[in-house]
């Protein structure tokens, strides 16, 4: 099954006179870890927030767990959003006023597909902290205590609560310096093969391509540059 | 629920300038109902300064005057009325209880005023409450005084103090009755009322203190002492007006219509319900005033809150797409600042609330004991509660505007936020 069908994909800001995105083809087929490559400008954020379903396209397809969804409404897109993605930041991903778990339980809030699927969230949580290697003691601390590699950790952890089929990474490691890199990509990789999510993850460092089976350069797919 | 939890959460997350708002929601909150419930006791106990009377009869003149200088002893009376005319209506078979009234006379700037036993007996105030004494009883003598509470305590007076009497109503008259000083034998209870600034004396007194003296000055070299007054006939030929009570309350306008056609001389019958009313009306502008600045205390309460809330929208950027990211939708980010809107707004009303109770409670044993005025316990009434709802659709309106740039931005950030 393909995770992500684009085809014919073109975007163009309001009051632009060219488009920022132009993609004739891609497709990711579900378990596949796909190192998206591109500088800043080149439409890695608005081709984000077309998969994540909060900006639509002016032309073209996208299908996602083969759904259209560039023909869905807002709300069915937030709600798709809600049940298959999970969605990490490069940086402050947690609620500081939520502790670990109910930062990571979150998403369960949301989407009772994600509820269901988690069975017992408290329980879903806790598992995944100890796969994520977030030991007991750190539980009881305030989110905003943790260093930025736990945090990240964290933000992996509420990512794949559930078992959403598509992981969106966007610059997760910027922040981390090498060995808390390596070691977060390979925490990742570990977890979502585990539950079979795709990772769609984000960068413009090229030293990380090495750790993807498959790399896609943006510049390469989009026309519009 | 989820909602809830994270509205309480995120508002816990910024107690210190949601608490600042909220005290500044129910200090505004507090100043309104405040201001309501100092309106009302102003009104009740202005309406109060005379309870039991049915009639007060003067000279004609108008209703306000009449009421001005008989019962607040303000302003002087355009015309006396006869002892006879007086005596007619003691005797008529509707009356129950008259109290004369004489004035002119002043001490210090406070009114003296001449009337009978009867004042103690018939007067009522707020609420059918009668004068009770603090020190000493009522006058007997021709030479007693009988001080009302604010008198006795600014001028230092106890029990004994001879005071001299002036003639007018002014505090700078030059004719002072000096040949014939009164002593103290009573103080009242404070009452809250003109009464606190009377000094009251028997009509003899006033008879007596005036005998030697002709169209309002002492006739040289005719000097009547104050034992040989004291013997002489003192019965008043005039008064200023008098109080009156009814056998039957329900015969108050048709006895009211038959002083008015009095024929011997023309009198003026006044309500004092009626004529009270009338004042209020005059001298209650201030009240529009009163309301009117605390509109705008509260709409500088609100604007206060919805200056917080606005400049929390930068710093919770990244919560909403936080949020947005875990599968909120757009709506529920409009709905958070709302609920925290009315979060605050609740509790600042409630707090409000509270905070007039409590300063109700704190000053009423105060003012009892200074001003002698009985403060009602606050009680939120219909409304009190209209007003409160009213604040709290205004703050909702009011943050429906931080709300919609959330709701905006959630949709413009999408998941990437620059910070």
């Amino acid at each position: 099954m393909n995770i992500v069908e684009l085809a014919q994909l073109r975007y163009r800001w309001k009051g632009q006179s060219k488009d920022i995105l132009n993609i004739p083809e891609l497709t990711i087929a579900q378990g596949e870890h796909v190192f998206l490559r591109g500088e800043s400008g080149s439409g890695k954020t608005t081709l984000l927030n077309l998969l994540a379903g909060i900006l639509t396209p002016t032309d073209g397809s996208i299908r996602l767990l083969e759904e259209d969804l560039h023909s869905a409404s807002s709300s069915k897109r937030d709600r798709f959003r809600a049940d298959h993605m999970g969605v990490i930041f490069q940086q402050f991903n947690l609620l500081p006023y939520l502790s670990m778990v109910e930062n990571i339980t979150l998403p369960c809030s949301f989407s009772k597909r994600r509820r269901d699927k988690a069975g017992d969230p408290q329980q879903a949580a806790t598992q995944l902290l100890d796969h994520l290697q977030l030991d007991e003691s750190l539980r009881s601390k305030m989110v905003t205590e943790l260093s930025v590699g736990q945090q990240q950790r964290v933000a992996v952890a509420r990512a794949l609560i559930g078992q959403p089929e598509i992981i969106i990474a966007d610059e997760p490691t910027s922040a981390l310096d090498t060995s808390t890199r390596d070691r977060f990509i390979d925490l990742l990789f570990t977890q979502a093969e585990a539950q079979n999510s795709t990772i769609i993850f984000v960068s413009h460092d090229p030293h990380i391509a090495s750790h993807f089976p498959r790399v896609i350069e943006l510049s390469e797919i989009n026309t519009a540059l | 629920m989820i909602l809830l939890k994270l509205t309480w959460r995120s508002l816990w997350n910024r107690r210190i300038s949601v608490l600042l708002t909220l005290i500044s929601i129910a200090i505004s909150v507090s100043l309104l109902l405040g201001v309501e419930y100092i309106r009302k006791e102003a009104k009740s106990s202005f309406m109060n300064t005379i309870s039991g009377t049915d009639l007060v009869v003067g000279a004609r003149s108008g209703q306000v005057q009449l009421l001005l200088y008989s019962v607040f002893r303000i302003g002087n009376a355009t015309n006396n009325i006869g002892w006879d005319t007086y005596q007619h209506y003691v005797k008529h078979d509707q009356i129950a209880w008259t109290i004369p009234l004489s004035l002119g006379d002043s001490h210090k700037g406070y009114r003296v005023l001449g009337t009978n036993q009867d004042y103690f007996k018939h007067y009522r105030y707020a609420y059918q409450q009668p004068l009770s004494f603090a020190q000493g009883k009522p006058f007997e003598g021709v030479y007693d005084a009988v001080l009302g509470a604010e008198v006795a305590k600014r001028l230092g007076y106890t029990l004994g103090t001879q005071i001299i009497l002036a003639h007018g109503a002014n505090g700078a008259s030059f004719s002072e009755h000096k040949n014939k000083p009164f002593s103290v034998v009573g103080i009242l209870k404070p009452t809250g009322t003109p009464i606190d600034r009377t000094v009251h004396v028997s009509l003899e007194g006033i008879e007596a203190i005036h005998l030697d003296w002709q169209s309002g000055a002492p006739v040289p070299g005719f000097n009547i002492s104050a034992e040989k007054a004291a013997r002489m006939n003192l019965e008043p030929e005039t008064i200023t007006a008098f109080l009156a009570g009814l056998k039957n309350r329900s015969a108050t306008f048709r006895l009211q219509r038959e002083i008015n056609q009095y024929k011997q001389e023309p009198l003026l019958a006044a309500v004092p319900g009626v004529a009270l009313a009338e004042l209020w009306q005059a001298i209650g502008q201030f009240e529009i005033v009163l309301r009117i600045i605390t509109i705008f205390v509260l709409i500088a309460g609100l604007l206060g809150m919805l200056t917080t809330l606005l400049s929390t929208l930068n710093e919770r950027r990244r919560e909403m797409a936080i949020l947005r990211a875990v599968g909120a939708y757009p709506r529920y980010i409009f709905m958070l600042f709302l609920l925290e809107a009315l979060f605050i707004v609740v509790m600042g009303c409630l707090l409000g609330c509270a905070l007039v109770f409590a300063g109700v409670q704190f000053a009423q044993p105060w003012v009892i004991a200074e001003y002698g005025l009985h403060l009602n316990t606050w009680i939120p009434g219909w409304s009190d509660g209209l007003m409160l709802l009213l604040v709290t659709v205004l703050a909702v309106i009011f943050s429906t505007l931080p709300a919609l740039i959330a709701y905006r931005r959630t949709l413009q950030d999408g998941l990437t936020v620059k910070i």
